[in-house]
Formats: C-alpha cells, sequence, structure tokens
C-alpha cells in the first residue's frame, strides 16, 4: 500500500518536489505559502537527493535564480504569494520568452496591493492574461485539493519541458493552509548530467565540439526575427490549447443549471449542489483543472443543455470573462463571489443562485 | 458518515492538534479527512479554531455555514459558533471560562469538565484528549485502537513516552462527559 500522510497543501507541494527530482527551489517567504519553504528546509533535501533549496534576499532573485538553473536544463521552481508573484512578473516573461522550463506556485492571498493574508482568486487574470509584458502564456493549473497541489508538481514540470514554458499553480491560502490525506508517490532519482543534456539540447550545459554555442536569451531586435519568434511561441500555445485541456464535471448529466468554479470555490460548489438538489434545483459543476488552456470547448457544448451558467469566484468575477467568451452569448451568464480573504459559504452560493436564475 | 466539526478555544489548549488527531485516526480507518484552521491575526489575539471533517466519502467544501457537532471551549467561541451548529446536531463545552451557557433549545448539549479534570492530571497539556474522549464516547465516528495510532503519528517520536498519559486523558473523557441536554 502506497504510503498516506496529513499534509497542509503548500507541505504537499514541498514533498511533491523532493520527490519529483527537482533541483532547484529558490524562494522568499510570505504568508500564506511560507510553509512550503519552511518544509523544504526542515526537510533537508540536500541530504536526501542533493536538491538545492535556497532562501533568495528577494522574490526579484528568487525568479532570476530560477531563470539561470532553468537555463541550464534543471528542475528549478520557486513559490510565493500575490505581492510576491507581482514582483516576479518581469522574470516570468523573460522565462517565458527564452522559453525556459519551471514551476511558479502562487498561493493567492487577497489584494489589491499587500491586501490581506486569507485566501482569494483575484489572481485569475494576472496567470491567464500575461502578468508581464508581451505576447505570452502560461500553463495554468488550479488545484482543488491537498493530493491535487502534490499531483500537480510532476506534472507541471512534465507540461514545462515538454513544451519549453513556465508552468504556473494557481492555489490559494485556503488549500495551502488546509490538511488532508495525501498518498506519497516514489521518490525519483535526480537527472544526472547526461540525462539534462539529453533532454534540454537547448540549455547551457558545457558546449560540445559538435555543435554550436547554446544562447538562452529573450533578446532580438530584429522585428523579422523577433515576429517569426513570436510566432512560433503562438503555434506552440495553439498546440497545448489542442491536447492539454484538463477539466472535471460534476453531476453535469442532468443539469440545468452550471456552476463553473475552480480550486477552493469548486469544493464550496460541490457541497451547494447538494443542497441545490436537496431543494429540487438540477445543477452541476464544471471544474477547470487547466486555466490556460480553457475547457472552452466542453463549456460551449454543456451550455446548450443549460438554462443558466453561475461563475463563482473569490474574486469580482474574472474567470467569468472567458466563460462569457466560450458559451458566446448563447446562455445568461452570471457571477458571484466574495472579496477580500472572504470565502463564500456553499449556502450563499445556493441563494445567488436562485437570485439570479430561479 | 460525514461528520463535520468546529473545534474552538484559545490558542495552546491544543485544538489544532485534537483535530490532526481526529483526521489521522480517520486516515488509519481508510476514510477522508479534511483539517482547516483558522490562520491569520487573529491567530495572536487569543482564538483559535479548526474545521475538521471526516467522511466515508469525497470531502466537498472546506468552508461550510453549519456543523454536525461544535467543540466549544472558550466564551468568545461559544458566542461565535452557538448558533452554527446544525438543528439536531451537537454542542460539547467546558465551563472553564463560560460565563454564558448554551441557550439553544433544538440541539444536544454535553459538558467535559476537562479542564478541571487535567489539573487532577499529571499534566494539564492532557486538556484536549480529556475533551476527544468525551467527544468519542457521544460519537464513535473512530475507534479508540486508531486514536492511539492516530496519535503515535501526529506526536514526533521524543513524546511517544507521553501516549499512555494521553491515552489515559482520552479514557478519563469518556468518563466525565455529563448530558446536559438531550433531544427525544
Amino acid at each position: 500500500m502506497k504510503e498516506l500522510r496529513l499534509m497542509k497543501g503548500n507541505e504537499a507541494i514541498a514533498e511533491a518536489a523532493i520527490r519529483a527530482g527537482v533541483d532547484g527551489y529558490f524562494g522568499y517567504p510570505i504568508t500564506p505559502q511560507s510553509e512550503v519553504l519552511e518544509y523544504l528546509m526542515h526537510e533537508r533535501p540536500e541530504k536526501r537527493t542533493g536538491m538545492v533549496v535556497l532562501q533568495a534576499e528577494s522574490e526579484v532573485a528568487a525568479i532570476n535564480m530560477v531563470y539561470g538553473g532553468s537555463g541550464a536544463g534543471k528542475m528549478v521552481m520557486t513559490s510565493s504569494s500575490s505581492p510576491g508573484i507581482s514582483l516576479k512578473q518581469e522574470g516570468i516573461t523573460y522565462l517565458a520568452g527564452a522559453e525556459l522550463p519551471c514551476m511558479i506556485l502562487n498561493v493567492v492571498r487577497a489584494g489589491p496591493g499587500l491586501g490581506t493574508i486569507q485566501p482569494a482568486q483575484s489572481d485569475y487574470f494576472q496567470s491567464v492574461k500575461g502578468g508581464g509584458h508581451g505576447d505570452y502564456k502560461l500553463i495554468v493549473l488550479a488545484p482543488a485539493s491537498v493530493q491535487e497541489m502534490y499531483n500537480f508538481v510532476e506534472l507541471s514540470f512534465d507540461l514545462a519541458f515538454k513544451y519549453r514554458t513556465p508552468v504556473l499553480i494557481l492555489s490559494d491560502g485556503a488549500i495551502g493552509q488546509m490538511m488532508e490525506k495525501v498518498e506519497i508517490g516514489e521518490q525519483k532519482v535526480r537527472l544526472t548530467d547526461a540525462q539534462v543534456k539529453e533532454r534540454c539540447p537547448w540549455a547551457t550545459t558545457g558546449k560540445d565540439a559538435n555543435r554550436e554555442r547554446n544562447i538562452i536569451t529573450s533578446l532580438d531586435l530584429d522585428p523579422n526575427k523577433q515576429e517569426i519568434f513570436n510566432q512560433k511561441l503562438q503555434a506552440k500555445y495553439k498546440v497545448i490549447e489542442e491536447n492539454e485541456v484538463r477539466f472535471e464535471e460534476i453531476q453535469t448529466e442532468d443539469a440545468e443549471y452550471l456552476f463553473i468554479a475552480y480550486g477552493t470555490s469548486s469544493r464550496i460548489c460541490q457541497k451547494s449542489i447538494q443542497l441545490a438538489r436537496e431543494k429540487g434545483i438540477k445543477v452541476g459543476l464544471l471544474r477547470p483543472i487547466t486555466l490556460f488552456p480553457y475547457p472552452s470547448k466542453r463549456l460551449l457544448e454543456l451550455s446548450k443543455q443549460v438554462k443558466g451558467i453561475l461563475t463563482v469566484e473569490m474574486s469580482a468575477g474574472q474567470m467569468i470573462e472567458d466563460v462569457k467568451l466560450a458559451v458566446e452569448c448563447s446562455v445568461p451568464v452570471e457571477h458571484f463571489g466574495r472579496m477580500g480573504g472572504i470565502i463564500p459559504s456553499p449556502g450563499e452560493v445556493v441563494e445567488a443562485l436562485e437570485q439570479k436564475f430561479l | 458518515m460525514t461528520e463535520e466539526i468546529i473545534i474552538a478555544g484559545f490558542g495552546g489548549q491544543g485544538v489544532l492538534s485534537m483535530g490532526k488527531i481526529m483526521c489521522y485516526s480517520g486516515i488509519v480507518q481508510g476514510q477522508e479527512v479534511m483539517w482547516m484552521p483558522s490562520y491569520g491575526p487573529e491567530m495572536r489575539g487569543g482564538t483559535a479554531n479548526v474545521t475538521v471533517i471526516i467522511s466515508d466519502e469525497r470531502i466537498s467544501s472546506p468552508i461550510i455555514n453549519e456543523f454536525d457537532t461544535a467543540i466549544i471551549l472558550n466564551q468568545q467561541s461559544m458566542d461565535k459558533f452557538e448558533s452554527m451548529v446544525k438543528p439536531g446536531g451537537t454542542l460539547i463545552y467546558d465551563s472553564n471560562g463560560i460565563t454564558r451557557h448554551p441557550e439553544r433549545k433544538d440541539i444536544n448539549i454535553y459538558l467535559v469538565e476537562a479542564a478541571a479534570e487535567a489539573a487532577k492530571m499529571e499534566t494539564t497539556k492532557t486538556f484536549n484528549m480529556i475533551i476527544l474522549g468525551g467527544f468519542l464516547k457521544i460519537k464513535p465516528i473512530v475507534k479508540m485502537e486508531n486514536v492511539i495510532a492516530g496519535l503515535k503519528k501526529s506526536l514526533p517520536e521524543r513524546y511517544h513516552h507521553m501516549i499512555p498519559v494521553n491515552e489515559k486523558a482520552v479514557k478519563r473523557g469518556t468518563e466525565i462527559v455529563q448530558e446536559v441536554q438531550i433531544l427525544n
């Protein structure tokens, strides 16, 4: 039988990173994600696997350490919470521009500004619409449980190296802080230098006599070349959109109304479904697991069967824009959310559904 | 079976660790568990609470409006959580420091004088285990042997010599829990 542990979401991410054979973590503490760094420091991964764990002098330094490590073909990651992720945005767009694989975790807290340390989902725009400058996308994964926090670490690195792109795990303070049962996977051995060279022929692993030197940069001053590069990036995003959409459906078979929610909100909606169905309201849930690429196609199909869609987000309503685009105005779409670190209760969500559609 | 519990009191009473032991016990017997603490500045003000859900099925929302059971260990928590017990649900409290006793007529109410009892034991740190014993007497959702297994998992090894005294405290809790108000 596999090993089961009771862990916080933040701890699960950290343990999963060690087990996945990650080479380096660079971070800076901020509530509510400090347990990632604390757990890693406590576990002494330099002894367990040789993994480097470093508390950088700032968020900006941390993300640029990720750039350096990734440029050398290593499996590297960073984590922070909203204000810290804002600081990292320059580094993130450089990573995207240099096509560097890495994992970034955002355990979202309420904003804007320093906001508060309580959970929110108000960084959706920043995550999926490009938090930094330029035409780039991140693959964005939205875990809804501690087990998914664990599982998505390895998935992130698989996708990051498959597509040479940064991958963002968009979590929030609730999933970071809550404890659930986690099934722990096998310990993977970190890649050898030879394996890194084989997986990343583009990386700065030391020039061999039989090849040109590799250059890691996001700069090309020739507009013609820069446009070709941009087209290549866009083509890559298209392939990602075709192949990597992930979502979960709950009680959609007979649904007359639909909740759309990710992460913590999707957990609340599961309870709301139970409460609404006790009242005879047939409602289901579409939970996007990837926020980019977005499950627009399936959403459009489902919109044909339902009378109304309620997006539930811990924000003023951000994902609702993608929902409206996906359903092409074929059905009314409304938003319900709480802000400022307040988590909506399942009862409130049912009330909102009744108020807006019944 | 799904049991949704709020445990609320002062920081230092062992509220969070009681929740963890419940969860570990649930894991030992193959159940799904969820532990959601209040975190943030309010902890420094003195109160601490944790939502614990133990279920045979996948657990949905970590945030809930109504609880099957509220375990209340100070007056602030009584004021905040008495109203959040489901009609027909259960409230368990310790009267130490309580100035206003529960007033609901539509719930089952039990008293566990754990603070007084803990003062008679080897260490007053057994307070939360006495409360846990009282809870398990009323709601035997996890078996006693699994609680001991849960204790072993949640306590660092250097405290394993404390397991017998904790076990004794849980048993004592089962003995001293008193019925205050039982619905028909």
